[in-house]
């Protein structure tokens, strides 16, 4: 018997096509995440999906789980109410980088402190590509945008290392070109027990591309493979201007879940209050 | 244990809104200091572990707000508490639970003056705030308690609406309300009626947002079998987003027209000798329990006074002032801002009658001596 295929499965169908234009690469990253949850059989309905505003965000419309489109930057305060009422529901917040890391920058690296068990995927096309192409805290610095023609005066955060000196216990970067490695990274985000985050960096031709001399998403790709650099623990090397670590980049497992935490410190009081009847 | 008595006991406010909320079933609060609302984030925090719940302190009154939807989301009744300036900052996901229905309680003990103001002085500017503070049209409840009593009762009374008609609820105490300590009746279990939200076993053709002949949608809990799709977007009757002005049209319509539809469920007032009134002074919070003094005095003197404190203040009981106020020939709204309630009961009770507001914004209460020295300058 033929079996479904698993990006059936977890679409709803009956709301596709997506909205993205033509060479976004969010379909990419929704196969990548799609694949991942399908590899490790994850239950749709024990599944939560919760994301913010902005083009990334629209994906949790499309995933057949339970799912949640919040309010601008908010996808991870709304996530940590959740996992915390029911810690037995898997939790995917899926962000974009305006989204993550402008309006909602202050919960993403409360969220990494806390270290609490969801699985973060913070897509980034660099730009606002909802608002078409203005300028966002992970532009490049002397990139253009929309709201920056004549250069971006500010530089983009190192994403990665923040959400690591957050707290974060999982951490690592993929591109939209290297599929294989992104579906595996997004296993192990699925299978970490803490506060998992993944950069994707995914192309926007129609806004991004077009401000900064490459037109197509072909040209886009080109540009992710060409500055990509495979992140080895063993062999640290200088990054040229421009380029990017991909892969792993950083695994804690020392450090406690704050659910894990909550219950025991549940049990402690509950204890107490025992001893004082 | 059920049909055990109650106890009293000496409780402050904001320990009374606590107890009620846990009496209520709330089991989940997020939220962030601020003053004069910290002790029920305190109280929370010592009892909720032990009775299995959640107490978290979030990083803003944002993400306060957003852990306690996720919550509610999930199935799990919860609550923040807050006063105006975190409330200001709770306006935006106040909004996002009106459209995804999802049952919050938020207490916002009222301090004074705008901005920081005087975060211990005592205040009601924030009536307005309540019930408009969110953007576009959309529906709110909101409760304003007068006594330590009320701040129990009015508690689980907001959480049985938020849960019946899945609306965020309002609690609207002044910081002198919260801070207020009297004795407090704690029903017995199951003394006090307690709802929970209508959970259905099945949707036809998948519509969770479909309202029943009540005006009410259940979606479902996140988790429990169903894989709803909640969107802070306009959405039709699946939760999906629509642009279709006939679908866009009647997800605001049928939004707000839950207020309309319990009307009488959402009519909630004290009065005392309004029949035959021909002065009525009309107030809500700890300002309307001096305005109960002033009635009786007057009426000893052989004025024929009468007053009403509305105790759900959103929406307005608009038909029994209108109902009342035909007799009487001035209104006297005294309040702790520049007349806001003044506004809505010029509204309600006609241009061509006489409304004078008292108020006081320097931080303290209006005073029986003060109010009384006024009320005899308006009825000179």
């Amino acid at each position: 018997m033929p079996t479904e295929p698993f990006v059936k499965k977890y679409l709803r169908q009956r709301v596709l096509p997506t909205i993205w234009c033509g060479g976004c690469g969010l379909g990419t990253v929704m196969r990548v995440i799609v694949e991942a949850l399908d590899d490790l059989k994850i239950d749709q309905n024990n599944l939560v999906v919760v994301s913010g505003i902005g083009c990334s965000s629209r994906m949790a419309g499309y995933l057949d789980a339970n799912t949640v489109h919040t309010t601008h930057g908010r996808a991870l305060p709304v996530a940590t109410g959740i996992k915390l009422a029911h810690p037995e529901l898997e939790v995917v917040v899926i962000m974009g980088d305006g989204d993550g890391t402008a309006i909602g920058g202050n919960h993403l690296i409360h969220a990494s402190r806390r270290n609490i068990n969801l699985n973060v995927f913070l897509l980034n096309n660099g730009n606002y590509g909802m608002t078409s192409g203005q300028v966002s805290p992970m532009t490049p610095h002397e990139w253009h945008a929309s709201t920056c023609p004549f250069g971006n005066l500010e530089h983009a955060f190192h994403l990665c290392d923040m959400v690591k000196s957050a707290g974060a216990t999982y951490i690592a970067r993929t591109t939209t070109f290297h599929y294989m490695q992104a579906v595996r990274l997004a296993k192990e985000v699925l299978e970490h027990k803490g506060f998992a985050f993944l950069e994707i960096y995914f192309q926007c031709p129609t806004y991004f591309g077009r401000f900064n001399e490459m037109t197509d998403a072909p040209a886009m790709l080109q540009w992710l493979k060409k500055n990509a650099v495979r992140y080895d623990p063993e062999k640290p090397r200088e990054l040229e201007k421009g380029q990017f670590y991909v892969g792993k980049l950083w695994e804690d497992n020392t450090k406690d879940e704050y659910t894990d935490l909550y219950c025991k410190l549940c049990g402690r009081a509950q204890e107490m209050m025992q001893v004082a009847d | 244990m059920s049909g055990t008595k109650g106890r009293t006991l000496l409780l402050q406010g904001n320990e009374a809104c606590a107890m009620g909320a846990i009496y209520a079933g709330c089991r989940f609060f997020g939220g962030y200091p601020i003053t004069p609302s910290t002790e029920i984030a305190e109280h929370f925090a010592r009892k909720l572990p032990t009775v299995g719940g959640v107490f978290i302190q979030m990083e803003d009154e944002i993400a306060s707000i957003s852990s306690i939807i996720g919550s509610s989301l999930a199935g799990v009744k919860a609550m923040t508490a807050t006063s105006g300036p975190g409330f200001s900052l709770m306006q935006e996901n106040l909004g996002l639970a009106t459209v995804l229905e999802t049952p919050i309680v938020i207490v916002n003990i009222m301090r004074s003056g705008a901005s920081t103001g005087h975060p211990t002085g005592t205040g009601q500017g924030d009536l307005m705030q309540s019930r408009w503070g969110t953007h576009s049209d959309h529906p709110v409840v909101a409760l304003a308690p007068a006594t330590a009593q009320e701040m129990f009762d009015l508690t689980v009374k907001a959480f049985n609406i938020a849960e019946k008609l899945r609306v965020p609820v309002i609690l609207l105490p002044e910081a002198v309300v919260g801070h207020i300590r009297e004795a407090v009746y704690i029903p017995a279990e199951g003394e006090m009626e307690v709802i929970d939200r209508e959970r259905p076993g099945s949707y036809e053709n998948f519509l969770f947002f479909k309202r029943d002949t009540n005006g009410v949608a259940h979606p479902p809990d996140l988790g429990a079998g169903f894989r709803p799709h909640y969107t802070g977007l306009t959405h039709d009757e699946s939760g999906f987003f629509t642009a279709v002005p006939d679908r866009v049209n009647a997800f605001t319509v049928g939004l707000n027209s839950k207020m309309e539809l319990h009307r009488e469920y959402l009519t909630d007032y004290c009065e005392e000798t309004v029949e035959d009134a021909d002065v009525l002074l009309i107030s809500f919070g700890v300002t309307a329990r001096a305005c109960a003094h002033v009635t009786r005095d007057l009426r000893k003197r052989g004025v024929k006074a009468g007053c009403f404190r509305p105790r759900i203040v959103w929406p307005f009981p608009e038909e029994r002032l209108n109902r009342i106020a035909q007799h009487a020939h001035t209104f006297i709204v005294p309040e702790l801002n520049l007349g806001q309630m003044r506004l809505v009961v010029q509204r309600v009770v006609g241009p061509e009658k006489r409304v004078v507001g008292i108020n006081r914004v320097d931080g303290a209460m209006l005073t029986l001596e003060r109010m009384q020295k006024e009320v005899e300058e308006v009825l000179a």
